[in-house]
């Protein structure tokens, strides 16, 4: 291999480059003498370096999916919501627990100087009117803080100010897919609706976010105050508890470590909801990132497996090409003595059969390219899987088919050099 | 590989004068085969000296040995040898390739100059089936000359046509004999022989005789 190396670092003179556009001359002659067997031969490299596109395809696809949903949903937001009660040994439905209240939520922002913001949630769904028009949307009662824990953005008018929060303004900022179906696409700034018969000014539009990783679009929703929301949609404001809150959204210093703070969180949580030790937790605390990130490690295995897969084809379609070189160099045995008695160095008829072998790779890498983003499109085409098909992909796979030629073709090239070239002149 | 040691030359002593004309003769296994191989430099002498051409063959690297192979000797072979499914000026251009010298044109042009000299200019497209014997052999002796070497060594270059043809191979040895190219022929034929200046017979790896205008 030393020997090979030398030749090739020796090798970038004008000469040497000439040298092997010649080889290549020779090696594309020979394999097209035999072109249904080079042909065969590079089945597996064809095989092979499609996997490794379609793998990597699918690898870096997912990847990317994966952080275009941790960024939507933001790496650094904890979601707290009422769990399962357990009473008398007798386990309620999920959210049958005490609903938390504005005080869990004072009390939350007091403890946690590590807060970035906090915000807790009403939803409910209602019809919501505009002129002759009605549409049945999702209507979320919020903090200000909301907006930016949830990483939306005020594209158009602005926030809600405390005040409104407090004393339930009737006042509303509208997503994208309101603006469609109930304003025609026209601005709703100062416009009224009504939700549920109650009169709104729309404030302020929010900019489009598109459909969740579970494809559904996250523009249809108003949100309102929490405190209008609880007194006048949502009709969940009992006398028994006038301040319930949802759901709670909030995130951490980024700087902090996020499974800290969510330790943390439960502690305190459990303190404020008075559980005794040892009972089981009646709220959840859920780290989306997290659990993006486990929903995924199932396409992961499944691009190892890919991997696996493309690394055993090109290891096979090596081996073949190793095989069918062999046969090659016994076949012309005595043309390797004639290049020898009309003056071929050694490592001449090394570079003429390892180019061959090489070249046959690259042929292969090419038609396997082609197949592989044929096939990778058709995927991203035809399921639910997602693709990246993208230009380093390409230069691997030659890369690897070039490696492959190399590795598995060295030893027949080897061969065919330190033959005797008087017995290569006299075989049969 | 077996175990026992064949000495297929000893004790020769030999001197080629540069445009000599010699016909190496004598009965298979007389060692006429090995000292074309050896004067070819595709072997080397487990003892003794052997010089071409100011180069003493016994003790080079292949490197050299090949170098000297491509520029020194030209090789014509019974069989031809010429590649398969390739055209005549290809295969003339094969030792030109090795020797790396001239740009691909002046290859190109050196090869139809060898081609035009053993008369084959108009096959030069012509792959080697499209070819009778004897117009391979011309073939195989263009190639020879492509990279001017100063010894034509032929092994039994007429020992696959007929007679005919071989006269005309005869009287194309001679003319490049006469541009002051040395040639030197191994035969079984005595055709052959008879139109060479000197004749060496060997018999069990010895010269037993050497004939002819030569160091007779």
């Amino acid at each position: 291999m030393a020997e090979l190396l030398m030749t090739l670092v020796q090798g970038m003179g004008r000469q040497a480059a000439l040298d092997l556009w010649k080889t290549t001359g020779i090696a594309l002659v020979a394999l097209r003498l035999n072109a249904m067997r080079s042909f065969l031969t590079m089945l597996g490299i064809i095989i092979g370096i499609a996997s490794v596109i379609v793998m990597v395809s699918v690898s870096s696809g997912s990847k990317s999916e994966i952080e275009r949903a941790i960024d939507q949903l933001g790496s650094n937001m904890l979601n707290i919501r009422p769990g399962t009660s357990t009473t008398g040994g007798r386990h309620g439905g999920a959210g049958s627990a005490a609903p938390f209240t504005e005080k869990d939520i004072k009390r939350l922002r007091e403890k946690f100087v590590f807060l970035d913001g906090i915000s807790g949630s009403v939803s409910s769904s209602a019809a919501v009117v505009y002129g002759n028009r009605n549409w049945t949307t999702g209507v979320i009662g919020i903090h200000t803080d909301y907006i930016n824990v949830r990483q939306w953005v005020i594209e158009q008018g602005r926030n809600f100010s405390d005040r409104e929060i407090r004393s339930g303004g009737k006042v509303a900022l509208v997503g994208q897919a309101i603006i469609e179906n109930l304003f025609d696409g026209s601005s709703p700034i100062g416009e009224r609706i009504r939700i549920k018969n109650v009169p709104f000014t729309v404030i302020g539009v929010l900019q489009e976010k598109g459909e969740s990783s579970f494809g559904r679009s996250r523009d249809d929703v108003i949100f309102i105050p929490i405190s209008t929301a609880r007194m006048r949609v949502s009709g969940r404001s009992t006398r028994s508890n006038p301040d319930m809150v949802g759901n709670i959204y909030l995130t951490v210093d980024p700087a902090l470590d996020i499974d800290n703070a969510e330790q943390e969180l439960v502690e305190f949580m459990r303190e404020l909801r008075k559980l005794s030790p040892g009972a089981q937790d009646d709220f959840s605390v859920r780290n989306y990132s997290e659990f993006i990130r486990a929903r995924n490690e199932t396409s992961a295995t499944l691009g190892l497996l890919l991997a696996a897969t493309a690394a055993i084809a090109l290891v096979v379609g090596g081996i073949g090409i190793m095989n069918i070189m062999l046969v090659s160099v016994t076949e012309r045995t005595r043309e390797i003595g004639l290049r020898l008695a009309l003056g071929a160095r050694r490592k001449d008829i090394l570079m003429q059969f390892l180019v061959e072998a090489v070249t046959l790779c690259l042929i292969g890498s090419f038609f396997g390219v082609v197949i592989g983003l044929g096939a990778g499109e058709m995927i991203n085409r035809f399921s639910e899987i997602s693709v990246l098909l993208n230009v380093p992909i390409i230069f691997i796979a030659i890369g690897s088919a070039a490696f492959v030629g190399i590795f598995f073709g060295y030893y027949p090239a080897r061969k065919a050099s330190v033959m005797n070239p008087i017995d290569a002149l006299r075989y049969e | 590989m077996g175990g026992e040691v064949i000495h297929a030359l000893r004790d020769v002593s030999l001197q080629i004068n540069t445009g000599e004309c010699v016909a190496v003769m004598g009965p298979s296994g007389s060692g006429k085969s090995t000292l074309m191989n050896l004067i070819g430099a595709l072997d080397v002498p487990t003892r003794g000296d052997l010089v071409v051409g100011g180069l003493n063959l016994s003790h080079q690297e292949s490197d050299t040995l090949a170098g000297f192979r491509n520029h020194t000797i030209g090789f014509v072979f019974q069989q031809f040898n010429l590649l398969p499914r390739t055209s005549a000026l290809e295969n003339v251009k094969l030792p030109l390739f090795y020797s790396r010298e001239p740009e691909p044109d002046d290859a190109n042009a050196r090869a139809i100059e060898c081609l035009e000299l053993v008369g084959l200019s108009d096959r030069m497209d012509h792959d080697p089936t499209q070819l009778s014997g004897g117009q391979q052999q011309r073939v195989a002796i263009a190639r020879a000359l492509a990279n001017k070497p100063s010894v034509i060594l032929a092994d039994e270059p007429t020992g696959a046509l007929d007679t005919k043809t071989s006269v005309e191979i005869l009287d194309l040895f001679r003319k490049l004999n006469d541009s002051g190219i040395t040639v030197i022929v191994v035969t079984h034929d005595p055709e052959v022989a008879a139109v060479t200046n000197r004749n060496l017979l060997f018999r069990d790896g010895r010269i037993v005789d050497d004939l002819g205008t030569g160091h007779g």
